[in-house]
């Protein structure tokens, strides 16, 4: 869009020449709000956290003078056990998550692309539960959990005589608690973008198979897979950041617990700022988190654009 | 990324017993998908001994003592003072005593809620006319150094929540935002601006230039022509931005939960505190749940075919 294009029109009538701006003028009059809103919310927050880490700051203390410390909080962190432990537990509930979600969002993904009769219904169906409040999920699903009245515990037992089930209370099973609630919740997610990656997949590829007699296997490891792998890659790093993030339902289903088997990076983040007020050290646990996502993001992006070639 | 049209379906037959076999398995799922959430509406409408007992109670008799603890605040009172009362004047009235509880005003809920809606629309309103304007913007002007924006507005979103509140926290201190509607409609709406953006350029770029020239020739000014030709057609891409902007503001706990308490408290924080105030009054946390999901559900039936696109920040177009 050059210049050009308004330079030769002229206003022919008295409102025309009130909104007679340039261009340029109306380019940036409609892009700067959301950049200042940005710069005021999210960049100087950004900047102050930044020189909050090299401080001893607790928000508790508003009238105690703040002290520089260099980069003492960054080496507590680095060469504190504990955080290695927070890590690990994010970890483990990012590739678990993921993996049962590729796996099953994918095979219903095949699954509603057959296209029997009613699949848009139950397509819908299905997607509800990714549109919920995370927090008032692991709400319900406490209640869901409880050992002794609860219905999860009722339909395990009914297939397999096991016992009450206390899923939020055991070391063992704490974890799997908020992986199967995060899989029943975003699941559709996975699938959704499955299903679109499917249905971009042309008829003539699979007519041009069937003639040089590939099996359904051949047809799915070089045409299907290919095909869907972009978009299986966007859904996975999308969900895989937020739940590198996740907070509100592991807050309301276990809250870190029992001990710290839960306690993902977000949940002792919260703790560190906002319970016990070492505002300067979870400052430097904030960046170290944020630095995290931004790199591994950037270097899956790269490998998302290698797949796509 | 741009997906081939709905019609373009990959697999050109499909067995009919191969279809049967994925319609039962893909409607199993969504049966065993949807029990959670029939669970949670049908104990709102439970008594709270059928809410507790086991096995769990899959018929039993409805009542609304749920929705009535929901909204009222109760106190325990001797059988004899409740008698020395008279007859209830209400049904809730009526309903409560059978508990041996008496009324005693309007519980914290239908605030929370009303929070929840001001919150919810305030910034989505905001977000979504920031984000036409800087969508239009990018899309049809030369903007330097435009994708190193684009994604400056996109990175904002990364950071994790508590990290964005600690400096929030003490920002709002500082300038008296703290715990009001504003500064949460402000806060919301600096979130949302990066999904408006992307997603309204989206659907910015599918609007042929063609129409706005027409308007330049015909004499009218750059503005007039993107009030009088652009915003009519924008008319269902801002509808589909605006619901997910609202859904996003409604959903949203960990800021609300940090930076709000008795005044602009929203319902997501609120509802796991029901639980404690009764003592395990599951009943009125499954009404409360009930009443703060059901919206959403309504507008997921009604986004159904806009969904991927909001979901993916428009980087996957149906």
């Amino acid at each position: 869009m050059s210049s050009s294009v308004s330079s030769p029109d002229k206003p022919r009538t008295v409102t025309g020449k009130v909104f007679a701006l340039s261009d340029r003028a109306i380019a940036w009059l409609f892009i700067s709000p959301t950049i200042l809103l940005l710069l005021a919310i999210n960049i100087f927050p950004l900047v102050w956290t930044i020189y909050l880490s090299f401080t001893n700051y607790r928000a508790n203390q508003p009238g105690r003078a703040i002290r520089w410390v260099g980069t003492r909080n960054y080496e507590r962190l680095l060469g504190n056990e504990d955080i290695w432990g927070y890590l690990q537990a994010t970890a483990h509930f990012v590739l678990w998550t993921m993996l049962l979600q590729v796996v099953i969002g994918f095979g219903l993904a095949l699954l509603i692309n057959r296209n029997f009769k009613g699949a848009s219904f139950w397509t819908t169906v299905i997607l509800i539960p990714m549109m919920l409040s995370p927090a008032v999920v692991g709400v319900f699903w406490t209640y869901i959990y409880q050992p002794q009245t609860g219905i999860f515990s009722y339909i395990v037992n009914f297939f397999a005589d096991v016992g009450p089930l206390d899923m939020i209370g055991s070391v063992d099973l704490a974890p799997w608690s908020i992986i199967i609630v995060d899989t029943w919740m975003w699941t559709p997610y996975i699938m959704l973008l499955c299903l679109a990656g499917l249905r971009s997949i042309p008829d003539y590829l699979y007519e041009a198979a069937e003639i040089d007699r590939a099996n359904a296997w051949q047809k799915f490891f070089y045409i299907t897979l290919p095909r869907v792998m972009p978009f299986l890659m966007l859904a996975v790093l999308f969900r895989g950041i937020e739940n590198f993030k996740m907070f509100d339902m592991v807050v309301e289903l276990t809250s870190g617990g029992p001990g710290s088997t839960t306690e993902v990076a977000s949940i002792n983040l919260k703790r560190e700022a906002f319970e016990k007020w070492r505002t300067g050290y979870s400052s430097a646990f904030a960046i170290i988190l944020f630095v995290t996502v931004f790199g591994l993001s950037n270097i899956y992006v790269k490998a998302l654009n290698k797949v796509k070639q | 990324m741009t997906a081939a049209p709905d019609k373009a379906f990959s697999v050109g037959t499909v067995s009919a017993r191969s279809k049967l076999i994925a319609a039962i398995l893909v409607t199993a799922y969504a049966l065993v998908a949807v029990i959670p959430l029939v669970w949670i509406l049908a104990t709102g409408f439970k008594s709270p001994p059928d809410s507790i007992s086991y096995p769990p109670k899959v018929l039993f008799q409805p009542t609304l003592e749920g929705y009535v603890n929901l909204f009222t605040s109760r106190t325990r009172q001797t059988p004899e003072y409740i008698k020395s009362l008279g007859p209830p004047k209400t049904w809730y009235d009526e309903l409560a005593r059978k508990r041996n509880m008496v009324i005693s005003g309007p519980s914290r809920f239908k605030d929370r809620y009303l929070n929840s809606v001001i919150i919810g629309f305030g910034s989505t309103f905001l977000a979504v006319f920031l984000g036409t304007l800087a969508a239009y913007g990018f899309s049809r002007f030369k903007v330097p150094l435009k994708d190193d924006l684009l994604f400056f507005i996109l990175s904002t979103r990364m950071m994790p929540p508590i990290a964005v509140a600690i400096p929030i926290f003490l920002m709002y201190r500082e300038i008296g935002l703290s715990d009001t509607a504003l500064g949460m409609i402000l806060l919301y709406t600096a979130v949302n601006v990066s999904l408006s953006v992307w997603l309204l350029k989206g659907f910015v770029d599918e609007i042929p230039k063609e129409y706005e020239e027409a308007a330049l020739v015909d004499g009218y000014s750059r503005l007039q022509a993107f009030v009088k030709t652009v915003l009519p057609q924008m008319r269902s891409g801002i509808a589909a931005t605006s619901i997910f902007c609202l859904i996003f503001a409604w959903n949203e706990y960990a800021f609300a939960l940090l930076l709000t308490s008795g005044q602009a408290q929203t319902a997501p924080p609120f509802i796991p505190t029901i639980i404690g105030e009764g003592g395990l009054d599951w009943p009125a946390v499954g009404a409360g749940t009930t009443l703060f999901l059901l919206p959403i559900v309504i507008f997921t039936v009604l986004l159904r075919n806009q969904l991927l696109r909001g979901i993916t920040f428009g980087a996957v177009r149906k």
